[in-house]
């Protein structure tokens, strides 16, 4: 105990430098939660897939669609319990270079699609409103307190993939089942889209994006992928038909190298901190050379000396951790509110929080490490002849 | 008086270790700076390179990429038929009727999958892109299922060896040749016939037409021409090098804002470890400043000295990191492009720009971390200075 009580006494000793160091390894500790934060966001789409969902897509690449009437097919394959599909619409809302007016449009099944999602919970009422009105949708909560949109709004876009103006009125508004869930997607009636593209474009067809598979359980997948890619293999649409945790990230993975450069950058935080660090204890070390030299004369050993100087690196090191990981949450939603196009789910993952400390902790230990050994090796002689 | 230049280096010499693992932070933090900025430049430049200055690409209006354009048959006979179109080596339009799709590969070493551009081009195609050649193999021969692929998809992605099959359209498609496009955007698509990847995909129209003007003065009138016809209406023509240059804003601008977010956040870290040593120092001299004072020397030098002093360690800090990221220009990168939703390689450049603007970010850091303490040294009082209080 009283070790420790010197321990804090010395590494309050400069009080001013002290808290400069606390203060800088907060903000690198911050920059590195949120580096980590950014890196989980981009993975949300895996870490929530369901596990009892499928996808089965295009085999040479998403873009292309399936046709429609696959749909028979799969209804019967042995270990699938519901079949539900849905098309991307893309489209281009207000100006597009600015991506807050980006967000996922779908075009859905409206009998189907949200049974095989039970994570977006919509009103009961609203749901046989959206199923009831052909050229109604649905959005998510976070879109709507976004850009504003209330029931029986008309949103109004141009196509890209599929031309022309679209509208859409809102007759549904869902909210997350948990507070991971995509709170920004829309959904409308595939049916109006099959519609208005014959309408538009005669001789277009619209076939579906992809089509979703509920199973009885995660044991069922290989089989139920087997029995289905099997039977496309030679047809007009091979599929490809994978776990919905694989096909995010199929996803993920094409940005494999963005990801990789942050975690880079994550380490190089680490680094800074590490200098600031070391930089502290290696000052207050030189100017306590004589001081330690006295404490050994009286018998410390250089256990004892060790141990004040790993633990007052410890202590510095673990408050900036603290500091900086009770700041990482106001960033993070400055974030939320600049980035949601990009991430639509982001938050401070527990793991993110153990993380952040354990590395400002292994950093307090490692700065230390180099000033001990020389403080602990140095003889009493020469340290007290030392001239601060 | 101005105190002479030695005497702050000398100062920084004085106290190496303090000094070096200042400068580390510094050089890192400024490390990647240059490396963020030199990604974004990076991508920015291999997408406008791509287009061509007198080249004119024509998509489907509202259409923001080559990917979800449809142009019909129609428009690219009316378009070969106008007089702003340049006339090719063989005496026909120098006009492109291309379609623009996407497969799936994986990237080498790893099971990441990469959405590769699959570029259906007419006999024009190669005359319009004059840096693209063939480094092995040959180039395609029309009316077959021959393909050539660029020089980024040849290195960074798996199965496409010279002479392999690539299964895509219901159909096979052999690897004949690798060509190298300077590295523009093209070095990371595959290029065939369009009309063989039409057929093979049952897709009625092309994604985009490309030609070259005549004269580049003509665009005006062309727009003009293509908005006249009823039949032309619904199409849009860009100059090739802008519609490339809005490929490149959307991951670039997320490059540039997420990178210096991130960076200007923790180059706080770096600054406040600059403070931390400048105030040790001006701790240590506190005699040393009282017998300044005591020469003559004003207290504004003293503040130069102490300032200069921080300058010179974010200016050398600067200068390391941005050589240390001069080194990443050998290095490149392959990513999905949101805007085109397919990979795009492109490496780390560095210009005049970014060194610029690194090493005024370190100079700016080496000042908020040095302004402070040279403010404390200034203001000692020289007798209580020399006392060593």
């Amino acid at each position: 105990m009283k070790m420790f009580s010197i321990i804090l006494r010395n590494a309050f000793r400069h009080r001013l430098r002290s808290i400069l160091t606390i203060a800088g390894i907060a903000t690198a500790v911050m920059a590195f939660g949120l580096l980590r934060t950014v890196i989980g966001a981009w993975n949300a789409g895996v870490t929530n897939a369901a596990s009892n969902r499928m996808i089965v897509r295009h085999r040479v690449s998403f873009i292309f669609p399936l046709p429609i009437t696959d749909l028979q097919q799969l209804q019967r394959v042995a270990g699938v319990t519901g079949v539900s599909w849905a098309n991307w619409f893309g489209g281009v809302y207000g100006n597009s270079s600015d991506f807050k007016n980006f967000w996922p449009r779908l075009a859905v099944d409206p009998a189907t699609y949200f049974t095989l999602y039970p994570e977006f919970i919509v009103p009961p009422d609203q749901l046989a409103a959206f199923q009831r009105e052909r050229n109604s949708c649905i959005i998510g909560r976070k879109l709507a307190i976004q850009k504003g949109f209330k029931l029986g709004d008309v949103i109004t876009m141009d196509g890209d993939i599929f031309p022309g103006r679209w509208e859409f009125v809102v007759r549904g508004i869902y909210t997350g089942r948990d507070p991971s869930t995509d709170e920004t997607q829309q959904f409308f009636q595939w049916d109006y889209l099959n519609e208005q593209v014959k309408q538009r474009e005669p001789g277009r067809n619209v076939d579906a994006g992809w089509y979703i598979l509920k199973v009885g359980s995660a044991g069922a997948m290989p089989a139920v992928s087997a029995t289905i890619d099997t039977a496309y293999t030679n047809s007009q649409a091979p599929t490809k038909t994978e776990s919905e945790k694989a096909f995010q990230q199929s996803f993920v993975s094409m940005s494999s190298t963005i990801i990789t450069s942050l975690q880079v950058v994550s380490f190089v935080i680490i680094g800074i901190i590490l200098l600031v660090l070391a930089n502290t204890i290696v000052m207050a070390v030189r100017e306590r050379t004589r001081e330690y030299a006295i404490l050994k004369t009286l018998g410390f050993t250089g256990r004892h000396i060790a141990t004040f100087i790993l633990g007052e690196s410890l202590v510095i090191g673990v408050l900036g951790g603290m500091l900086g990981l009770l700041l990482i949450y106001p960033m993070v939603q400055g974030v939320k509110q600049g980035f949601s196009a990009f991430f639509p789910v982001i938050g401070v993952s527990a793991f993110t929080a153990v993380l952040v400390l354990g590395v400002a902790a292994l950093s307090g230990l490692a700065a230390a490490a180099l000033p001990a050994a020389r403080a602990v090796r140095l003889p009493i002689v020469t340290g007290l002849r030392t001239i601060g | 008086m101005k105190i002479p230049f030695s005497y702050i280096w000398r100062s920084l010499w004085a106290r190496r270790l303090t000094t070096v693992l200042t400068l580390s932070g510094l050089t890192l933090v400024v490390f990647v700076f240059a490396g963020v900025l030199m990604l974004a430049q990076g991508l920015q430049k291999t997408l406008v390179d791509t287009g061509a200055t007198d080249n004119v690409i024509v998509l489907r209006k509202s259409a923001n990429s080559e990917l979800v354009s449809q142009v019909d048959r129609g428009s690219a006979e009316i378009l070969e038929t106008a007089p702003e179109v340049a006339a090719a080596a063989d005496g026909r339009p120098l006009l492109a009727r291309e379609v623009n799709l996407i497969i799936n590969l994986n990237k080498k070493g790893s099971h990441a999958m990469g959405n590769i551009t699959v570029r259906g081009t007419s006999p024009h195609g190669v005359e319009l892109r004059q840096g693209v050649h063939i480094t092995q193999g040959r180039m395609f021969t029309f009316g077959t299922h021959e393909i050539v692929v660029g020089h980024g998809i040849a290195t960074q992605f798996d199965g496409v060896a010279l002479g392999s099959v690539v299964p895509f359209g219901g159909d096979k498609w052999t690897v004949v040749g690798y060509f190298d496009a300077g590295g523009t955007g093209f070095d990371s698509e595959v290029w065939g016939d369009a009309d063989q990847v039409m057929q093979a995909f049952g897709r009625p129209t092309y994604s985009s037409l490309t030609f070259r003007l005549r004269d580049p003065g003509q665009f005006a009138a062309l727009q003009a021409r293509l908005n006249a016809d009823p039949r032309t209406q619904y199409v849009e023509p860009k100059r090739e090098r802008d519609f490339y240059r809005e490929q490149s804003q959307g991951l670039g601008g997320f490059i540039r804002v997420l990178g210096i977010t991130i960076t200007v956040i923790f180059s706080i870290g770096a600054m406040i470890g600059a403070m931390i040593t400048m105030y040790a120092a001006v701790a240590n001299r506190v005699v040393e400043v009282g017998t300044l004072r005591a020469l003559g020397f004003r207290r504004r030098s003293v503040l130069g000295a102490f300032l200069l002093e921080s300058i010179l360690l974010g200016l050398v800090g600067g200068a390391a990191g941005v050589v240390l990221a001069g080194f990443l220009s050998f290095a490149r990168v392959s990513t999905l492009n949101f805007s085109s939703f397919s990979e795009i390689g492109f490496g780390f450049a560095l210009s005049l720009g970014v060194i610029i603007n690194a090493l005024i970010f370190a100079v700016v850091m080496g000042i908020v971390g040095g302004f402070l303490p040279a403010v404390r040294a200034a203001r000692l009082n020289i007798v209580n200075a020399l006392r060593g209080s």
